[in-house]
């Protein structure tokens, strides 16, 4: 899985290309993690646009991702869901949890 | 039930293999012709399958994992995934929703995606024996969707 990232303005944007399973999932968790402990963003977009395939993986590196932006006093928020993992994340009523646009 | 065709795939439970193993079964199930969505529910539930398999039934070793779909009258397609691991001690509990022991990397999500993406779901499990997940599901054939 590509992972391209951008920070600007204290706004941590993390853009994924390709299938996150539970392989490609544990590589970007500490990525993931390490980006917010170096920026310290106040917000943190994921961007699945890119996303070829996502299973229920990337409910739980969403779920990390939010837990630690909340620990920074910051918000997630997870934009261009493809069709497939839009699927994934309704069934798990994650829209209750997170910020889904 | 008769099956009209079928596939078997075995491999050790790599994580670099949950991508091989979820397109091979699509690819399978192309000759249903599927619905783009139908196929993404078919990967979705294969890949659910799968990664219990490498992280629960095998967590500190590599084992043996094999999955075989079949196409059943009716349009029908049945895919297993086997494990000869550790198995599941509570069967009904490792249902539940939101259920994990893989910690802060799993969601606990899987079996709930496994059901909701197909029209049936079976586990069978031994401790210290290995786990048997059975999926079905219907495929709308194109001319009823018309």
């Amino acid at each position: 899985m590509e992972v391209k990232t951008k920070v600007e303005d204290r706004t941590l944007t993390i853009s994924l290309r390709g299938d996150l399973d539970h392989h490609a999932a544990r590589g970007l968790m500490e990525q993931t993690d390490r980006l917010m402990e170096q920026n310290l963003p106040s917000k943190t977009i994921l961007d699945l646009g890119g996303l070829t395939f996502m299973d229920s993986s990337g409910i739980a590196v969403i779920l990390r991702a939010k837990r630690r932006m909340e620990a920074l006093g910051g918000n997630l928020v997870v934009i261009n869901i493809p069709k497939q993992a839009a699927r994934v994340l309704e069934t798990a009523g994650l829209a209750r949890y997170v910020k889904l646009i | 039930m008769r099956a009209t065709n079928y596939i078997t795939i075995e491999f050790p439970s790599r994580s670099a293999n949950e991508g091989f193993a979820r397109s091979a079964v699509a690819a399978f199930a192309v000759q249903l012709d599927p619905t783009l969505e139908e196929l993404g529910d078919i990967k979705t539930a294969v890949s659910e399958a799968v990664t219990n398999a490498i992280v629960h039934a095998y967590p500190d070793t590599l084992g043996k994992i094999v999955i075989k779909a079949r196409i059943q009258e009716g349009n029908v397609l049945e895919i297993t995934v086997r494990d000869w691991g550790c198995g599941i001690a509570d069967v009904e509990r490792a249902r539940e929703p939101l259920f994990t022991t893989g910690g802060e990397e799993r969601s606990g999500m899987g079996f709930t995606i496994m059901e909701s993406f197909m029209d049936t779901l079976r586990v069978t499990s031994k401790e210290g024996q290995g786990t048997k997940v059975t999926m079905r599901r219907r495929i709308a054939q194109r001319a009823a969707r018309r």
